[in-house]
């Protein structure tokens, strides 16, 4: 299968890949996806005063969804979390030009955002 | 040092056509470009007799005889035949049909399709390393049993069965004997004799022969076996299988076969040196691989292993001056992991990880050691983007999280 030339750009050079410190009050961390369905991605966010300063990612899963999740930590970088929750698989998989087979991957990355907003407000007593 | 890319490591998936072989099929597209059926010129004359030494020359390979032999469109079709030519022919004696579940499809979707036409068949379970055993055979043949249908060498681990074993079972319980041939054809020693081998499918592009012919192996003597022909016409192959020979195709393969036969010796210690190197500089270089299938009764030049914790295809995408395989999900249409790892017992997160390698004929010894490389660099890289990783850095135990399957 060929690859559109933003997903190999992602791949090769994966935007924000690492880890914050998971018991920071002021990070929230998503992990969804299991290894025995080939994709396991985690994302943490960093928010300080309604806004996501800092994200990373790690992704065991297909080039695709190492590129989703490389772009989803890029754009939620100074988004206030309300906007950074409106996120949708379709933009991401718009953007990287996904095949039909690969939009899971995107929507694995839009679960992982919100797993890690949810993640950040329960700390903090909200939903 | 200096390697050509791309590099070519999937021989188990086709192969290069053979110079050697190219020159020979090349006379019969322009030249001698008969009909092999026309009895009343020399055109056709000369092109029977081109078909003829390709028969024996194949035939030569697996021990039998010329006349044993049913050319084909390749060794789909050549399953396709021995499976439903034999449940077809023998129904009034029996409507059971054994086979294993590591098989290619070719052989698993026409079982299924003898299913719906309300035939029984019994799927083999195999072992951790991809084996069934002849007592397995031996205890699922019943009065009803017409057909049993195991593979030489399996295509994504090349793990070779027991065939003289469950041949002797077979000859001794009077059930025919079918083999899929098509990986260890070539490669490996065959007797069609001596394994009491009653129907063999091969294929001519896996042994650097052209694609879209390949063969049926019918024993004739002993017992002489029949089936019914599932394409008619004009009654080629002994009725077998109708259809104008594809003679210049049929040429290629005769002559593949005969290079493949005489230098199987000396190629199959050069390739099994070249898969051994590339097998255990992958362990020394990379942490946490698993070898799948068996170290032992193995293709020469067969590998499959798996990367823990990194996604096949994404090791793929990283590889990509590399031509070869996964088992991975994400590489398949269906979004299935291999259903023959997955058959051997081995986690889903294994089979995702897995990558097959085949070495052939044209392999060099650099091109090994420069893949190791490639893929030492790149599953470091993976595995420091992946959050498995990292879980059983930090001494999680994977299997105690509770996974949001999906
Ligand atoms: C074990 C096995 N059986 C059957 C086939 C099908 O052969 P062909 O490509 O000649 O139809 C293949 C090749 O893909 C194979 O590896
Ligand atoms: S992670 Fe499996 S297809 Fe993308």
């Amino acid at each position: 299968m060929a690859y559109s030339d933003k997903v190999i750009d992602h791949y090769e050079n994966p935007r924000n890949v690492g880890s914050l410190d998971k018991g920071d009050e002021s990070v929230g961390t998503g992990v969804v996806g299991a290894p025995a369905c080939g994709d396991v991605m985690k994302l943490q966010i960093k928010v300080e005063g309604g806004v996501i300063t800092d994200a990373k990612f790690k992704t065991y899963g297909c080039g695709s969804a190492i590129a989703s999740s490389s772009l989803v930590t890029e754009w939620v970088k100074g988004m206030k979390i309300e906007d950074a929750m409106e996120i949708k698989n379709s933009q991401i998989a718009e953007e990287l030009s996904l095949p039909p087979v690969k939009i899971h991957c995107s929507v694995l990355a839009e679960d992982a955002i919100k797993a890690a907003i949810v993640d950040y407000q329960k700390k903090h007593g909200g939903a | 040092m200096t390697v050509k890319t791309p590099i070519y490591l999937d021989y188990a998936a086709t192969c290069p056509v053979d110079q050697r072989v190219v020159d020979q099929m090349v006379p019969f597209f322009t030249q001698a470009y008969g009909n092999a059926a026309s009895r009343t010129h020399a055109f056709g004359w000369t092109a029977e007799e081109a078909v003829e030494r390709a028969r024996e020359q194949v035939a030569q390979t697996i021990g039998a005889e010329p006349k044993e032999l049913t050319f084909t469109s390749g060794a789909t079709e050549s399953n396709n035949l021995a499976i439903k030519g034999i449940a077809e022919y023998l129904h009034e004696q029996g409507d059971h049909v054994i086979t294993v579940v590591t098989e290619h499809k070719a052989v698993l979707d026409t079982c299924k399709h003898l299913e719906r036409q309300g035939k029984r068949v019994t799927y083999l379970p195999v072992d951790a390393q991809g084996l069934v055993t002849a007592q397995q055979v031996a205890d699922a043949i019943t009065d009803e049993t017409v057909l049993v249908s195991v593979m030489f060498a399996n295509n994504e681990t090349g793990v070779i069965q027991p065939i003289a074993e469950i041949g002797k079972v077979c000859h001794d319980r009077k059930v025919l004997f079918h083999t899929d041939a098509v990986q260890a054809f070539g490669k490996v020693p065959i007797d069609v004799q001596a394994m009491n081998i009653d129907l063999l499918s091969m294929s001519a592009h896996k042994i650097y022969g052209p694609k879209g012919v390949g063969g049926l192996y019918v024993r004739r003597r002993k017992p002489r076996v029949r089936l019914a022909p599932q394409i008619h016409g004009g009654g080629h192959e002994r009725g077998n299988r109708s259809g104008t020979l594809n003679v210049p195709a049929i040429v290629g393969f005769g002559a593949a076969a005969e290079i493949a036969r005489q230098g199987m010796g000396e190629e199959s210690v050069r390739i099994a040196a070249l898969r051994n190197r590339l097998r255990d500089r992958l362990r020394e270089e990379v942490q946490h691989v698993t070898l799948n299938g068996s170290e032992e009764h193995v293709l020469p030049g067969t590998l499959n292993m798996s990367f823990s914790y990194i996604e096949g295809e994404s090791l793929l995408m990283a590889l990509k001056d590399v031509a070869l395989s996964s088992g991975s999900a994400c590489t398949s249409a269906s979004l299935e992991p291999s259903y023959v790892l997955r058959a051997m017992g081995l986690d889903d997160e294994l089979a995702h990880s897995s990558l097959r390698m085949t070495i052939g004929r044209f392999t060099t010894q650099e091109e090994v050691d420069y893949v190791v490389e490639l893929i030492g660099k790149h599953v470091t890289r993976l595995r420091d983007m992946s959050p498995l990783w990292e879980m059983v850095q930090e001494g999680i135990d994977l299997n105690s999280i509770q996974w949001t399957a999906h």
